[in-house]
């Protein structure tokens, strides 16, 4: 084993946890845009076999940028891990599913239902107690 | 339209696997230090971005049949596992914070899956 130069790297920093769940909360936008390219993308190949995903991973322009924009998440995702607990900033990602929600009804005019607005508030309550607890108070 | 158990299956097996595949970009996360093998040759990290890749292929899979009514609730599965993984690999604690914070976002989907089916 090669001794590395950076001691630093498991001593838990109180200002960069904190920095480490609001990236992963910008990575949740960033994963209900690709998942939402993903979808549009996704629905030309209902039928496709295993390998022709692939290919259409490559082809297909909104599965591209989609996948695309995990690779950018997945950088971020990546450096918040090394400062955050996984049990803290994975289930962070939710945050996305209300993204997709109010990106839905504000810019494809999707109805709003009681139910979604109960779920929106509820997931933005589970985040916020998650993010509230993860940061050390 | 209905959603075939396939898809159910592809989408759930994508979460777990998805889950699983933060174990490896965690612990490649904390072996990175300024010397560029440390990225090169990390294979946790590799292992994870490839364990994320598959996840996500099964995931467009089951997602190209089916409704996100069935199918959003299944994904989260994948953050019920993660608070095993947290405690077994990397020794988090389960708090009741977490478990009420998990809690929550598992009800919220649930509610935003009635939701869609209106």
């Amino acid at each position: 084993m090669i001794a590395t130069s950076t001691p630093e790297v498991h001593v838990p920093d109180p200002a960069k946890r904190k920095l480490a769940i609001f990236i992963v909360l910008g990575c949740s936008l960033l994963s209900a845009i690709g998942q939402y390219l993903i979808k549009l993308g996704a629905n030309q190949l209902s039928h496709a076999g295993l390998f022709a995903t692939m290919i259409g991973i490559l082809t297909i322009p909104q599965l591209f940028a989609g996948y695309c924009l995990y690779a950018l998440f997945t950088v971020l995702f990546v450096y918040a891990l090394r400062h955050g607990e996984l049990s803290i900033l994975y289930p962070l990602i939710a945050l996305g599913y209300v993204w997709v929600t109010i990106t839905a009804v504000l810019a494809f005019h999707e109805n709003l239902n009681p139910y979604k607005i109960v779920g929106i508030v509820v997931i933005m309550l589970g985040v916020a107690v998650l993010g509230w607890g993860g940061s050390g108070k | 339209m209905t959603t075939p158990v396939s898809s159910m299956l592809l989408v759930l097996v994508g979460s777990v696997i998805g889950s699983v595949g933060a174990i490896f970009l965690k612990s490649g996360a904390h072996k990175l230090h300024r010397h560029w093998t440390s990225l090169a040759f990390n294979w946790r990290l590799a292992l994870g971005i490839g364990t994320y890749l598959l996840s996500s292929v099964l995931y467009v899979k089951g997602m190209s049949n089916g409704e996100l009514s069935v199918l959003f609730p299944l994904v989260s599965l994948g953050y019920v596992c993660t608070l095993v993984w947290s405690r077994l690999f990397f020794q988090e604690v389960i708090t009741k914070v977490k478990v009420t914070g998990v809690a929550l976002i598992l009800v919220g989907i649930a509610f935003l899956s009635l939701g869609a089916q209106r």
